[in-house]
């Protein structure tokens, strides 16, 4: 342990903790803006760039940043002298001197560190005028990046490099005109970008902000042609309340769906559905390989991986083309809903595709890619028209005058709205694994699962693997978030799969989609997604049905529609293929 | 008898390879080839008077030498013995010729401990330098030291970075000695980079086997098997003579495995720098090696602990390196007489700007700054007044007639605002503006910062755009204190010694040119004549003719008047282009 003085007050840490770690164990709270750390998810940014939690150390000639400082025993900090506060407050206003004074108009309004920060400081005007940086504004389907507000935290491209091994931004230019970029300032949608918008997620400011589609939506609902359908993904009922000053963690499906409804939808539906109708397609699609495998056909390859998020998939074709197989040709539950949608219940209501909108209301943002791809379309019209981000909705339910709080508890329509707490839980890293291992089991045995909570598969760890006893046939599984993790994962199979895994789950985001690039900010607020976890298993636990195979609803369409899971039918509406997307990111 | 020509990269340009060839071939006409050797070495470091030529044995000091006159040299002093009095040094104050360089001011104050070997060898040759106790150090160690004998040595002699920091040397290997890994890497830093200091390339050109050999010396101390040289793509001789110095010591066996016998695995790789300045820090240094951005990170974790590849890295400067076999021949005790206190042995300056003799030269720590600027470098140009000396580099100070009686060592320097860095010192006149000064210097910053940090990102930015504004005239006094405000805050905030240092020149101005500052701000006006913006063009109306000469040839038809009568100058129209001065035959135009 060390002993140290922060503002006069003895603190006692552990040797390695920074100051700026020691100052908050004791109450004290030093400003940072770069700076950024998901506590126990891996994930820390201290480039030590931004100067703003400098502080005074006694003996020292210059300003410690607090952030990448060690203590040392005997140490002597200040981090409100006048020497300190004169400091922060000037690199506040450099850093201010170089940004947009558009915060009226800034999407990040409200939500930015920087504006809290020069807020918290007093800054009333800005003492130094001269140049600002100006780039040209660019866009994929899912992020907006306007450079001009960047800050050079860098946490964006830490994100990108460390975490999700993608590589697609990065410092570039030297000195005033350092910026993050892709390489050669070339477009983020010609770059190895693959949407998942994690950059988003940790911007402190509004130079990276996701593309909203609130005015689409809202014009789709006021065209008296059109009949509008929308489906919520799991993890937005756990996050939405957050936007209404709820605590973290605050399940709100039932007032999402009333407020869905008071927008003017006309049918609320739930993606959760349709997560059932995905186990029971990747699931039977997972026995099919082991059967295959397990009877010597070497033809089809194991393991298999999931294919709901949207970035992963992105990420592996454009990493990994050599490995097409291996993932599950099922589509996301977002595309499941929209092929269901726009077939068999416009087929029902008697409508033509064109006059149905399918809007689906996301924690991601790769979603927004996802719903655009070429092969989700019908003649050029796509299954899922617009999907919106947990935070676009509740600046839509904000926009109209709706307070989610106030909102009574109400069901989501019949039938594409009944769903299993097995479909709840892919809202976080395992859940998928964990719903497919409920069905694949009684599937599989033919005998009911015992116990079916697979605490192993729970939990914030960017990387967790168990063995499942499928009656004497065990199943090797692994769960992974972030990329860095699928991409030594899938490394490893390539090499031979020597763990011998049978089915792999990957999620691109921390926690899974509860920690998506379009939730509510958490800040870097870990306990905010781990609330957000616990919610998703309360909600699992409150279920009356927890097993996909089990959901009426998903059972009747079988029988009405489908068939049987991976027929016919299934084959053409739930399943896709993958594409060599490798060439551009060669040509980069 | 041996010829000795500079092949150093100014004297280069000066066509001194023409001087060998006419040289070879004046001797060859007279049948003397095999009786005299003509060599062409490394830099000399009087550049001012390259290229040079010097006799050996007798220290015959030919300057300004072009190829013509080889042939004179050959016929007069080598088959006559006579003297080419035309192209010995003439003494500015005595007005007499010099001939032996001993005798010269430029060189009677110089110790040359790391570039003993330029001008003297062939820096081609490893048998040359062999024959000056090369390699006889590593020997040493090899055979007669054990590292931690080494490191003490080095520590005893009190040597610190030359690259600018000043820390000292021995401690730095300790710390790498005990950092314990399956490899550790000892790189030079020859990514040179301050304006006008050129003592690194120097020693690579003139002596590139005392770097080798240096290296090697380090690796058998801290531990490590690996060398790199992190040069600047920009030195191509440097290169090219680093690449054959290392080629040779591999045929003897003074580079790869098992050298001299003693089990000690070494050998040396150079890598390309792309000429980023932040580059010579040393994190940023590693980053770029390793294919990362060139970009600086926090210390600690210090290089010894994780560098390279994350492995324990000891980082040492060129002319650092230089020291070292000289210190492990001579002793520590040899080595620590010379210089001050705190700081010991000798500095190599690049001596620039306003000054007579321009060049390269290595003086013991404690000299004043007036011996460097009116002994070694026979005084300002052209009779002027001295005004200031910039050492240290964009980082560094301007520091003024008050400190030419301060010893010259790094805490000095420091105490005085400005710092040793690499050693570059530019001697400033009368005709230099120190806020044009501060704003060149910040220029470069400006240009070379990385862009990490806030402070140096957008503070250098505001400093010279600050500094413009002054220049320009439009600066108010409320300007000259955020201006100090501002620096304060860099220098107090920024991550890397460029940022921390990059405020010293408008620092250092701004304390001792207060006057000047306020004089731009106030008066509007530029005692040097140095910006453009403060100066007015007038007509004498006694002294004009009405000749219309300036009007005729006013490019921007600023001057009206009626012939035969005196003109007038529209100063918002003129832009001071100076046309109509050079045609006034009446002296009516002046500048105020």
């Amino acid at each position: 342990m060390v002993k140290l003085t922060i503002d006069n007050k003895l603190v006692e840490v552990a040797e390695g903790t920074t100051i700026l770690k020691a100052a908050r164990q004791a109450g004290i709270n030093i400003p940072t803006l770069c700076y950024f750390e998901l506590d126990g998810m891996k994930f820390e940014n201290k480039p030590g760039g931004c100067r703003v939690c400098v502080v005074e150390v006694e003996g020292r000639k210059n300003l410690a940043p607090a952030c990448a400082t060690d203590v040392m025993e005997g140490m002597v900090v200040h981090t409100h002298s006048a020497r300190v506060v004169n400091a922060r407050k000037t690199v506040v206003e450099l850093i201010l001197s170089d940004h947009p004074n558009d915060c009226l108009q800034c999407s990040k309004s409200g939500d930015c560190e920087l504006q809290t920060l020069a807020q918290k400081l007093g800054i009333r005007e800005i003492p130094f005028k001269g140049e600002q940086s100006t780039y040209k504004k660019d866009s994929t389907l899912s992020i907006e990046r306007d450079m001009d507000k960047c800050v050079m935290c860098r946490r964006c491209e830490t994100m990108c490099n460390s975490i999700q091994s993608v590589g697609a931004l990065s410092a570039v230019n030297r000195g005033f005109e350092a910026v993050v970029s892709p390489a050669f300032e070339q477009a983020l949608a010609d770059s190895s970008c693959i949407n998942c918008g994690q950059c988003v997620q940790v911007c402190p400011v509004g130079a990276l902000t996701l593309v909203d589609n609130v005015g689409d939506v809202m014009k789709a609902i006021a065209d008296p042609k059109k009949t509008v359908v929308v489906q919520t993904a799991p993890a937005v009922r756990v996050a939405l309340g957050e936007e209404f000053g709820m605590e973290p963690g605050s399940i709100v499906t039932g007032k999402m769906a009333a407020a869905l409804r008071r927008l003017g939808f006309d049918y609320v539906f739930d993606t959760d559905w349709s997560a059932d109708l995905t186990i029971m397609e990747e699931g039977t699609e997972l026995l099919g390989r082991i059967g295959k495998v397990l009877g010597g056909d070497t033809s089809v390859k194991l393991p298999i991986f999931t294919s709901c998020c949207p970035g992963w998939v992105s990420f592996y074709e454009k990493n990994f083309p050599d490995m097409l197989e291996y993932p599950s040709t099922a589509k996301s539950p977002q595309q499941m809903f929209g092929a269901v949608a726009k077939n068999y219940w416009a087929e029902k209501l008697g409508i033509k595709r064109e006059d149905m909108v399918v809007v689906s209301i996301m924690p991601c943002l790769a979603k927004k890619y996802e719903a655009a791809r070429d092969e989700f379309k019908v003649n050029g019209n796509p299954d899922v028209d617009f999907s919106l981000s947990t935070r676009e909705l509740a600046h839509m339910i904000k926009q109209c005058n709706l307070n989610l709080t106030e909102m009574p508890d109400e069901d989501f329509d019949s039938p594409l709205g009944e769903s299993t707490g097995a479909a709840v839980i892919f809202g976080a890293t395992g859940g998928v694994m964990e719903a497919a291992v409920r069905t694949a089991y009684e599937v599989f045995t033919k005998k009911p699962l015992e116990n079916i909570n697979f605490l192993a598969l729970r939990g914030v760890d960017g990387v967790k693997t168990a063995t499942v006893d499928f009656a004497g046939t065990p199943i090797n599984v692994a769960v992974v978030y972030g990329l860095n993790n699928a991409r030594a994962i899938m490394e490893e199979v390539r090499n031979g799969n020597p763990r011998q895994f049978h089915a792999v789950e990957v999620m691109a985001c921390p926690g899974g989609c509860i920690g998506g690039a379009g939730q509510p900010y958490h800040h870097g607020d870990s306990g905010i997604i781990r609330k957000r976890m616990d919610a998703i298993y309360r909600e699992d636990e409150g279920k009356p049905i927890r097993k996909s195979h089990e959901n009426p609803s998903v059972i009747a369409i079988y029988e009405e529609y489908f068939g049987e899971p991976c027929g016919h039918k299934s084959h053409e509406l739930l399943h896709t293929h993958y594409f060599d997307r490798s060439k551009k990111v060669e040509k980069e | 008898m041996h010829v000795l020509v500079c092949g150093g990269t100014g004297c280069k340009a000066s066509q001194s390879h023409e001087i060998v060839e006419n040289l070879k071939s004046a001797l060859v006409e007279n049948g003397l080839q095999d009786e005299v050797q003509v060599i062409t070495t490394g830099c000399f470091g009087f550049c001012e008077k390259g290229p040079i030529v010097k006799m050996m044995p007798d220290n015959t000091f030919y300057t300004q030498v072009k190829p013509e006159d080889a042939r004179t040299i050959v016929e007069e002093h080598i088959i006559k013995g006579r003297k080419v009095t035309n192209l010995l040094y003439t003494d500015p104050e005595t007005n007499e010729h010099v001939s032996d360089s001993k005798h010269m001011g430029f060189y009677k104050k110089q110790v040359r401990i790391a570039l003993r070997n330029c001008g003297f060898i062939d820096p081609e040759n490893i048998e040359e330098f062999i024959s000056r106790d090369g390699y006889a150090a590593l020997g040493k160690c090899l055979t007669e030291l054990k590292p931690e004998d080494v490191i003490q040595e080095i520590k005893l002699s009190g040597l610190r970075g030359r690259g600018g920091g000043g820390f000292p040397t021995g401690l730095k290997w300790e710390i790498a000695s005990k950092n314990h890994a399956d490899q550790k890497y000892v790189v030079c830093n020859a990514d040179e980079g301050d304006p006008g200091a050129f003592m690194d390339r120097s020693i690579m050109e003139g002596d590139p086997h005392t770097i080798v050999e240096a290296m090697a010396i380090c690796g058998y101390a801290i531990g490590a098997t690996k060398g790199l040289v992190y040069i600047r793509a920009e030195y191509p001789l440097a290169i090219e003579r680093l690449q054959i110095a290392i080629k040779q010591a591999r045929e003897y066996g003074l580079l790869g495995t098992n050298i001299l016998g003693s089990g000690f695995d070494f050998d040396i790789e150079l890598r390309y720098g792309a000429g980023a300045f932040v580059c010579g820090e040393e994190t940023a240094l590693i980053h770029s090696m390793e294919g990362k951005r060139g970009e600086p990170t926090f210390k600690p974790p210090f290089p010894a602990v994780s560098g390279y590849l994350g492995k324990p890295t000891n980082v040492n400067n060129v002319e650092t390196f230089a020291n070292i076999p000289v210190i492990i021949n001579r002793g520590a005790d040899w080595f620590n007489k010379i210089g001050t206190e705190k700081s010991k042995g000798t500095k190599v300056f690049a001596l620039a700007g306003q000054i007579n003799n321009v060049g390269l030269i290595e003086v013991p720590m404690g000299i004043t700054l007036r011996e460097v600027i009116y002994e070694i470098g026979g005084g300002i140009k052209d009779g002027k007044e001295f005004k200031a000396v910039q050492t240290g580099g964009p980082s560094g100070g301007c520091l003024t007639t008050k400190h030419l009686d301060t010893p010259i060592d790094y805490d000095n320097l420091i105490a005085a605002g400005s710092m040793m860095g690499s050693g570059g010192m530019v001697v400033m006149d009368e005709t230099s503006c120190m806020v044009s000064i501060a704003k060149f210097y910040l220029e470069f910053t400006c240009e070379e910062s990385c862009g990490k940090c806030s402070p140096c990102r957008i503070g250098n930015k505001r400093l010279c755009e600050m500094l413009t504004k002054i220049s320009k005239g439009n600066g108010t006094m409320e300007d000259l204190y955020e201006l100090r405000n501002l620096a304060a805050v860099i220098k107090d905030t920024a991550l890397c010694g460029l940022g921390q240092t990059s405020p010293n020149p408008v620092l250092s101005t701004l304390d001792n040119f207060w006057d000047e500052y306020v004089e731009h701000v106030v008066d509007k006006k530029c005692r040097a004549g140095v910006c453009k913006s403060l100066m007015r063009y007038e007509i004498d109306q006694s002294k004009c003719v009405g000749c219309t000469a300036c009007a005729r040839n006013c490019p921007v038809n600023a001057i009206k008047g009626e012939k035969k009568m005196p003109h007038t100058i529209d100063t918002e129209v003129c832009i001071k282009c100076g046309a109509c001065i050079e045609r006034c035959k009446f002296g009516a135009i002046s500048i105020k």
